[in-house]
């Protein structure tokens, strides 16, 4: 059931030191304002979700939250590498990375078992080399027909965090364009975090077929405006590209990336989001 | 590299596309002989006709113009691995001589030399897609006797490794470089050079190849591109490119 609180006493409530929790928005909506917030509580140890670990991963494996990544593709999207998952990976800083590498069909099929609450997903496929170093790579054969399938782990976090649109004053919640794996994130969780640009008083009047998760499907409604950016919110903000651009820059060595995170999460808060996006006229 | 490959896209295609280069050639195959073209970014947006080329493969541009938006899942369960997508295309920092491509690692996984960003959606494209082109500049650094990691197999072993593995479609059936077009030999499967680019000589090929390169018997030359198609091709890079710059103040 569905609760309206704030940013900072959601992740207190419902993310613990040591948690899986997936972030999910497929280069759409990526839900930064918490990820933000969870720096400033100094998680630790988390098993950090993400199809797409693009910088929002970046800053928190920096950060020292992350003991873990399980993903299917880490970079900066149409920019490079991700120094700090790099920096972690090569060299243990700020400390050692343990990875669960899969591809994103695969991934992507593990939240839909997730959401399902199947054992594993199947799906066909020949994993390469990903099958030697992820153990989590099986085969199953088809009961019907014979043909041997790949089979992975459904995917379960401990707590699943989106961003969304909009929430109504019943606590549902809407979420419209790329639309991701995000509900397969949510279902598929434990407890569920959702942070959103804006209440509404009731979602008459929207398509049958739009993307809702009902309020009695998900956990905490955080309403953080532009709680996506740098990354963009169809129908509200853009995504920044240039600082996405920048912050190959920004991160590329330790110290100029602390500074960035102590001037602009240590020393800010969630209500800096609305400031940094710009809406779309 | 661009222009060789957009031409091996038509107005019937239904084509996975890649961000950079694969991008690049899919939306100049479109606004050029292919209008009909349908782009399909992993993102889940079907039949996306982007006025300029995205930076991420989630960008809104896609979904605004696209036909639809389908979840993550539903596009790798129900349009990529039902075999819907005709064509697909590929790049990687490593491909050996059966087109099989390494996105991962350079050195070994557990202490690499380099980390790359990993899969992505290329294994199960490489298997799915009636076939694949793959575009990427040659080098002795890229065209490697032996991959590191092999991320997304394209013709294995080479022979019938595909059919062995299950693998019901065509897999890579040209790589395009900036200076020749490859092809897989019918009963090897091992990679044949079949075109050379304007200019381009067999010697400066192997130079750039880490294992010893073979030619068909009939090499031709690879068409130049057209007064158009690079007009086209230009603006669509400056029209990008202006618009990625930065839109607010930081």
């Amino acid at each position: 059931m569905s609760v309206f609180c704030s940013l900072q006493e959601a992740v207190a409530e419902a993310l613990h030191d040591g948690d899986t929790v997936a972030m999910e928005g497929f280069t759409h909506l990526i839900p930064y304002a918490a990820a933000h917030e969870l720096i400033r509580q100094r998680r630790r140890s988390l098993t950090l979700v993400r199809m797409t670990p693009d910088l929002i991963y970046d800053q928190l494996i920096g950060a020292g939250c992350a003991a873990k990544l399980v993903f299917s593709w880490g970079g900066n999207p149409g920019v490079g590498s991700l120094h700090r998952l790099r920096d972690a990976v090569e060299h243990g800083w700020p400390q050692p990375l343990a990875l669960e590498e899969y591809s994103h069909a695969a991934l992507a099929n593990a939240y839909d078992a997730g959401a399902a609450r199947l054992p594993f997903a199947a799906f066909r496929g020949s994993p390469g080399d990903l099958a030697r170093v992820n153990p989590n790579y099986r085969s199953i054969v088809c009961p019907f027909t014979g043909e041997t399938l790949t089979a992975v782990p459904a995917m379960r976090a401990d707590v699943a965090i989106v961003h969304a649109q909009r929430a109504d004053r019943a606590g549902n919640v809407m979420i419209e364009g790329i639309v991701g794996v995000q509900k397969e994130a949510v279902l598929g969780a434990k407890r569920s975090i959702i942070t959103v640009e804006e209440v509404v008083e009731s979602f008459d009047g929207i398509s049958p077929n739009a993307c809702v998760l009902p309020h009695w499907a998900i956990g905490a409604i955080a309403v953080v405006p532009g709680g996506a950016f740098p990354s963009y919110a169809y129908g509200h903000y853009q995504r920044d590209n240039a600082f996405y651009l920048a912050w190959d820059a920004i991160s590329r060595e330790r110290d100029s990336f602390r500074a960035w995170i102590d001037e602009h999460v240590m020393r800010s808060d969630p209500e800096a989001f609305a400031r940094r996006a710009v809406r779309v006229a | 590299m661009t222009v060789a490959a957009a031409r091996c896209v038509s107005s019937r295609d239904v084509c996975f596309v890649g961000i950079g280069l694969p991008s690049a050639a899919c939306n100049l195959a479109r606004l050029t002989h292919a209008p009909g073209i349908t782009l399909i970014y992993e993102s889940g947006t079907i039949g996306a006709r982007p006025t300029v080329l995205p930076l991420s493969i989630g960008d809104g541009e896609l979904c605004a113009t696209a036909l639809t938006t389908v979840p993550v899942p539903e596009f790798f369960r129900y349009w990529l691995q039902s075999g819907r997508i005709t064509v697909g295309f590929l790049g990687g920092a490593q491909i050996d001589r059966f087109a099989n491509l390494n996105t991962t690692v350079v050195g070994t996984y557990e202490a690499p030399t380099v980390r790359l960003p990993g899969a992505g959606g290329a294994p199960e494209m490489a298997a799915h897609c009636q076939q694949v082109f793959i575009v990427m500049p040659q080098s002795r650094r890229a065209f490697v006797d032996r991959l590191d990691f092999l991320t997304t197999r394209g013709h294995g072993a080479g022979g019938e490794d595909r059919e062995r593995l299950g693998l019901r479609t065509a897999g890579p059936s040209k790589v395009i470089t900036d200076l020749c077009v490859i092809e897989p030999d019918r009963q090897t499967r091992e990679l044949t050079v079949t075109s050379l680019h304007p200019g381009v000589t067999r010697d400066r090929v192997q130079a750039a190849t880490g294992w010893p390169v073979r030619f068909a018997p009939d090499v031709g030359e690879t068409a130049a591109p057209s007064e158009h198609e690079l007009t086209v091709l230009r603006h669509l890079r400056l029209e990008t490119e202006n618009a990625h710059k930065a839109k607010e103040p930081a």
